[in-house]
């Protein structure tokens, strides 16, 4: 098995713990961390590619890497994005939960919590 | 007007730069009034309004005086090396319908976004105006990005500018509605993202005309087109991946809602027409493509029968936001014309496009409307809008006439839409469409007819308003929905793929006459299905009508619930997660088996 194989099985490991865990676990603060989990598999997915596609006189194809920088940026943001709403989500409600129906259910009429 | 053919060596055309200049102005205005801070925010975004409209409205005579795409090579370094943007007539169609609701939001947004007297900065302007740049510098990316890495970028930035619109007010459920938004879109773009991979690692390029010539169908394509229509559903909020959407549009404040509902969504679905349309038409399948409007044929239902249970107008049009998302997925099965495995820029493709611009304008127009409603009435409870037509009247018609175009009454753009769709099903014999594309007039009928019965029944006790209706408000409310009843006198054919002489005449009298039966269809379901608080007794003849309706209702109503209860089921996180990894899995399925 090559290197690039071991990676790209490793990869495929980390976005489907990522997965699991954004789908099955309750918590908000853990939905953001098995997402950057997830982000990261890809990440690792992208550095595969860029191995695979190394040419003459290069280690690897430069693009993908190009591509996680930005990719890595972005994860960044979202995360920084999710954990500030979390909090402010934490101070308005004295909890943090994702739970559905609470926003459906009670008009915007209803009296602030 | 088809996407750019092969063109090894691209090189800038004639008004190439404008492609810059119009996602470069508002994000220049954005970060400007950033800087600029306080009430200086307001003052930048509306001077970029109407910049923003020139360059669109640039684009467009561009466009049709030099006959092709647009094309603006970066940094003069032709792909797959560097990155290039293309408009075509899609593109600068969708930019210029974007650019006159965003100034329409831009009008109405402004007497209740404006910083106090007194004080040097209030957050909720100051986010709202920025926010509001943001998303349009990023729609405007999305509709000229001519690489698939271009469009993820512009994507995340169109989410990351509309989720905290969400949650303006500060109020928990907001808060939760945006924060549920961004997770789900989250794993939408990751989704995305691997596809990206996969295909850069197949074809070494991710440029949309030179990934169109190589593309074959190897397994890792499949993969990463399952992958990738997936996400980008996630964030268009198709049914059934929809947990998201009507918290977040109902909880906004009406300007917001009124782009998120209006714009945003188009974004991921104008990705999702590049992608089939443009990247790979030979490769998704008919099968994949029914699966596709069939997903939208449910949403349609089921999102207009759980909108004519909901209690609140905001929530109703949310719901109704959902099933026009439905329908606005119906054209891919339909561009299967000629060569039964290729998907064809045709009539459908124009239909498709048409429905999604009158909806960004009369969606737009109708949360607008919601929005003064319930700023003069305090709340929005629907059983309880009675009078609010006799106190209100220029709004409740600019959601008479949004309501009308979204049915699709003649001239407006759905009443083209619907019949570019029926000409293209009755061309691909495909009768179970036919029947889908009518029964969404009607659904959208029973919901616009329920709240229109509604306002304009006389109030049970004499309301009490509060003072403050801005006229102006009204004015662009009724300009977006009178922009949607017109659209379809427009001449499209320069920019759409349509002929001219294939269309029937809006006005002749046969056309006028299609426009009743979504209309007593609707008025029928309405009456079954909607939720009636007011007393219809004092309505003339109301007890026989009561009398004759009550049994029939009774063995309907128990349907409506049973809708209500499937669609709470459905958005629990974890059911929707499983659904999304479901749905990659049948899309690759289907590919597979459609190839």
């Amino acid at each position: 098995m090559s290197a690039t194989t071991v990676f790209a099985v490793c990869g495929a490991v980390v976005v489907g713990l990522g997965l699991y865990g954004v789908i099955v676990n309750p918590q908000p603060l853990r939905k953001i961390l098995a997402l950057n989990l997830l982000s990261s598999g890809v990440f690792m997915l992208f550095g595969v590619i860029a191995r695979r596609g190394a040419t003459a006189g290069l280690g690897s194809d430069p693009v993908p890497q190009a591509l996680v920088i930005t990719g890595v940026v972005v994860a960044f943001s979202a995360t920084a994005l999710a954990v500030a709403l979390l909090l402010r989500l934490f101070e308005a409600a004295g909890s943090a939960t994702l739970h559905a129906d609470a926003p459906a259910s009670t008009g915007a009429d209803s009296p602030n919590p | 007007m088809p996407y750019p053919p092969p063109a090894p060596d691209e090189v800038t055309t004639t008004g190439g730069f404008l492609l810059v200049l119009s996602f470069v102005v508002p994000a220049a205005g954005a970060l400007l009034a950033f800087v600029a801070g306080g009430r200086q925010a307001e003052r930048v975004a509306l001077t970029t309004m109407p910049l923003g409209l020139a360059i669109a409205v640039a684009i467009m005579v561009a466009l049709q005086r030099t006959g092709a795409p647009l094309v603006y090579v970066l940094g003069g370094w032709a792909p797959p090396l560097g990155i290039v943007l293309r408009a075509d007539g899609l593109s600068a169609v969708m930019m210029a319908i974007s650019a006159v609701v965003i100034c329409a939001v831009g009008v109405f947004a402004r007497p209740d976004f404006r910083t106090p007297a007194g004080s040097l900065e209030a957050r909720v302007p100051f986010a709202f105006w920025i926010l509001l740049l943001a998303i349009w510098a990023a729609l405007n990316t999305v509709f000229v990005g001519g690489d698939l890495f271009t469009l993820y970028v512009a994507l995340e930035l169109l989410t990351f500018s509309a989720v905290p619109l969400v949650s303006l007010d500060g109020r928990a459920e907001t808060l939760q509605a945006a924060l549920r938004y961004l997770l789900f879109a989250l794993i939408g773009s990751v989704l995305y993202l691997v596809g990206t991979a996969l295909l850069y690692g197949t074809y070494g390029t991710l440029d949309i005309a030179l990934l169109s010539h190589k593309i074959e169908a190897p397994p890792a394509t499949l993969v990463a087109a399952a992958l990738m229509t997936t996400g980008l559903l996630a964030k268009t909020a198709l049914f059934p991946l929809h947990l998201w959407l009507p918290p977040a549009h109902a909880g906004a404040p009406a300007a917001a809602s009124a782009v998120l509902s209006g714009l945003v969504v188009k974004g991921s679905f104008f990705i999702v027409v590049r992608l089939w349309f443009d990247v790979m038409p030979g490769l998704p399948g008919f099968a994949a493509a029914q699966l596709l409007a069939a997903l939208g044929a449910a949403a349609i239902v089921i999102g207009s029968i759980v909108a004519l249970r909901q209690e609140r107008l905001k929530l109703l049009i949310a719901y109704s936001t959902l099933a026009q998302i439905g329908y606005l997925f119906l054209m891919f099965p339909l561009a299967f014309s000629g060569a039964p495995t290729r998907l064809e820029s045709g009539g459908a493709l124009a239909g498709g496009l048409l429905q999604a611009i009158s909806h960004a304008t009369a969606k737009a127009a109708m949360f607008m409307s919601a929005g003064l409603i319930y700023a003069a009435r305090g709340h929005d409870r629907i059983t309880r809008l009675g009078g609010i037509g006799r106190a209100l009247p220029f709004s409740i018609l600019a959601f008479a006439l949004a309501g009308l175009a979204l049915i699709g009454v003649p001239p407006s753009g759905a009443y083209l839409a619907k019949d570019l769709l029926l000409q293209a099903a009755t061309g691909t014999e495909q009768w179970w469409w036919t029947a889908a594309i009518q029964a969404g007039g009607i659904f959208t009928g029973s919901y616009v007819l329920l709240v229109l019965a509604h306002a304009l029944a006389p109030a049970d006790e004499p309301i009490a308003l509060r003072p403050s209706v801005s006229r102006v408000g009204e004015a662009a409310a009724l300009a977006l929905a009178l922009c949607s009843l017109l659209l379809g006198l427009v001449h499209w054919e320069a920019y759409l793929p349509i002929t001219a002489d294939g269309l029937s005449n809006p006005l002749t009298l046969k056309a006028l006459s299609t426009a009743l039966w979504p209309i007593l269809g609707g008025g029928l379901l309405a009456i079954f299905l909607g939720r009636w608080g007011h007393r219809p007794e004092r309505a003339p003849f109301g007890e026989t009508v009561v009398a004759m309706v009550a049994p029939a209702r009774r063995a309907v109503l128990p349907l409506g619930r049973m809708f209500e209860e499937f669609d709470r089921m459905l958005r629990r996180w974890p059911v929707a997660g499983l659904i999304l990894l479901l749905l990659a899995i049948l899309f690759g399925a289907a590919m597979l088996a459609g190839d």
